[in-house]
């Protein structure tokens, strides 16, 4: 089997998901023995141009130079994979969407002239085609390691896309819905992370965005019975993943609360 | 049946002898605020003075005002989770250097002994005993881990708010399946009435520190626990919601159903699983299989298509298998009346009510 040229490119992002590249720790020589390790900053000085069988890019695209650099990046690329919630929804910085980015730029630094941003940040797929997506705040150790087996050997990855509730009830986790009262997005948001949060008798945050074909409309309708205020079931909504349009459509439901 | 007394502090030497040969005991503990089935040692890994407070979508813990052991209600795990494990390896495969295919079964699981199961727990091992030890269609997953098991029921005294088990014909009373059957009683000296219900229940309690007696408490306790039950399903439930398969009233529950899957995954009967298969690096293949539920969209997937897309139809997938179909298949209804779906689902929406409204009940 040859072994595919791999490059690691991040646009916004905090480095957090190519970070897990490097965490993989017992399997690290493994994987850096079955590809070639062509472009990744984070891990050798080494940067060998393109063409890549395989891009994993994180982050977002928030300013005009990563709207080029994202088009570049895809021309060079067989498979463009994109890891992480910035990559897949355009992440936390996204919260800028529901506001004024000139605001928050002369607030921010001394001399705005000097920042070249664009208005939003939006995930990958809204500007070029990406192949497979990795979702998570910041993506799971085992998704990553499982998705380039399955590159490698050329079979489908068994990366599910149901709800987390169905990975608390394998782990065996208490539900912190009807046992605390907890509000927490599991039942819409995707798995992946092994409900890491509710295992530790926290609420899930979303930070793998919607699962699919859940009822994102009757989970808001429970967090409204759960939750007096609107601003509180709103910001859970507007979270990693506050410009995935699914999760957005909730999120305008509650107008109220403070702040407004 | 014979009726024992068993003094509180000699439940441990109970607990030993389960365990003898390397048993697994499985029991209530205290984990995150509920009451789940784990592996426990000792009495001491018991919750001792605790109660459950249960409502639809709602179960929290309160102090009891004596010491009792058994003195709450089922929480969210069923001997399902030992028997029909979440996720069990079914084999793995390796090729060598000439790139010949080595097949290996998986390891032998352990023995299992059970303690705290309620009668609604028991029928539920029945019903999947009837689905996975079918002549001729036995599955070896669930076989190696059934036989030979040793189960001590614990008889109710009270119901939960969403237990529904007389109804369903299964409870309150423990009167089958069990090796031997506990009655928690309290009043005066706290003692524990032990009925046999098997040789092997039998063996169990030879020389044990135990007592002939005559006591209705078993009864007692049952009438009590019965008494306190207000759900009720409606005894043409098999066929009014079969009557009912095109009734608007299934997207009503639909708007509300979060199509999570959690009232499948604590159903102690549901047995739905999906299959994956993984490689590791070096190449060795893994064949494993994982619960999965009817409520996921991607489980319902022919040719790459959901057959049942929205939430509605698989609402009503689950809903007419668990009480209709399920009796052409297995001769029995899917539904022991345990209430854990209606208590363990986040939305709280009730089974015995979503059946009488859709199927038109009275």
């Amino acid at each position: 089997m040859a072994r595919p040229r791999l490059g690691v490119f991040k646009l916004a992002s905090c480095d957090g998901c190519q970070l897990t590249l490097l965490d993989c720790e017992d399997e690290l020589l493994a994987v850096a023995g079955a590809v070639d390790i062509a472009n990744f900053p984070e891990a050798s000085r080494r940067i060998e141009p393109g063409p890549y069988d395989v891009a994993l890019v994180e982050g977002s695209v928030t300013t005009p130079h990563d709207a080029e650099r994202i088009q570049q990046i895809r021309a060079e690329s067989r498979l463009l994979i994109t890891i992480g919630a910035c990559a897949t929804a355009g992440g936390i910085q996204a919260l800028r969407n529901l506001a004024d980015v000139d605001t928050y730029v002369a607030q921010v630094y001394a001399t705005p002239a000097y920042i070249s941003t664009l208005a939003t940040s939006t995930a990958i797929a809204d500007h070029v085609k990406v192949d497979f997506e990795l979702r998570g705040c910041p993506i799971d150790k085992g998704q990553l390691l499982e998705l380039l087996t399955a590159l490698l050997f050329g079979r489908q990855p068994t990366l599910p896309n149901h709800s987390v509730c169905l990975d608390c009830k394998l782990a065996g986790n208490v539900c912190v819905v009807v046992a605390h009262g907890t509000p927490c997005l599991g039942p819409v948001t995707h798995a992946g992370c092994g409900a890491l949060c509710p295992g530790y008798t926290r609420g899930c945050f979303g930070c793998y965005g919607p699962s699919r074909g859940s009822n994102p409309t009757a989970q808001s309708d429970l967090l409204a019975r759960q939750v007096p205020d609107e601003s509180t079931i709103r910001r859970l909504w507007q979270g990693f993943t506050t410009a995935d349009p699914v999760f957005a459509e909730q999120a305008s439901r509650f107008t109220g609360g403070d702040g407004e | 049946m014979s009726r024992y007394r068993l003094d509180p502090h000699d439940l441990d030497r109970l607990l030993e002898r389960l365990q003898e040969g390397g048993r697994v005991l499985i029991g209530p503990r205290l984990r995150d605020g509920a009451i789940v089935l784990d592996r426990i040692r000792s009495t001491a890994d018991l919750p001792r003075g605790l109660t459950t407070v249960t409502a639809p979508g709602r179960q929290h813990l309160l102090d009891r005002a004596d010491d009792a052991l058994f003195g709450y209600e089922v929480g969210p795990d069923a001997a399902k989770r030992w028997l029909h494990p979440p996720r069990v390896e079914l084999w793995r495969a390796r090729k060598d250097e000439g790139g010949e295919l080595f097949f290996e079964g998986t390891d032998e699981p352990p023995k299992y002994a059970f303690i705290g199961l309620r009668a609604c727990d028991l029928a539920a091992i029945g019903i999947q005993d009837a689905v996975f030890l079918r002549p001729g269609i036995t599955d070896p997953t669930y076989a190696a881990r059934r036989a030979d098991v040793r189960i001590v029921a614990v008889q109710c005294g009270a119901s939960a708010a969403t237990c529904f088990c007389a109804s369903m014909g299964t409870g309150p009373r423990v009167d089958r399946g069990a090796d031997l059957t506990l009655t928690e009683v309290l009043d005066g000296e706290p003692h524990f009435v032990v009925e046999v219900g098997s040789e092997e229940g039998e063996a169990l309690i030879e020389g044990l520190p135990v007592k002939p007696v005559a006591s209705t408490a078993p009864e007692e306790a049952a009438a009590r626990a019965a008494a306190h039950q207000e759900r009720q399903m409606p005894g043409d439930v098999r066929a009014s919601l079969l009557n009912a398969l095109e009734s608007p009233a299934w997207d009503d529950v639909a708007a509300r159903c979060l199509a999570c899957g959690n009232c499948t995954l604590v159903c102690p009967t549901c047995f739905c699983t999906t299959v994956e298969d993984t490689t590791t690096l070096a190449g060795d293949a893994v064949h494993a299989r994982r619960w999965d539920t009817c409520f996921d969209q991607g489980f319902t997937d022919l040719h790459g298509h959901a057959v049942r897309e929205g939430v509605a139809q698989r609402y009503r997938q689950w809903l007419t298998h668990k009480l209709s179909t399920w009796h052409d298949q297995f001769d029995t209804s899917g539904c022991v009346g345990c209430g854990r779906c209606i208590t363990w689902c986040p939305a709280g929406i009730d089974l015995v009510e979503e059946a009488r409204r859709i199927g038109g009940s009275g």
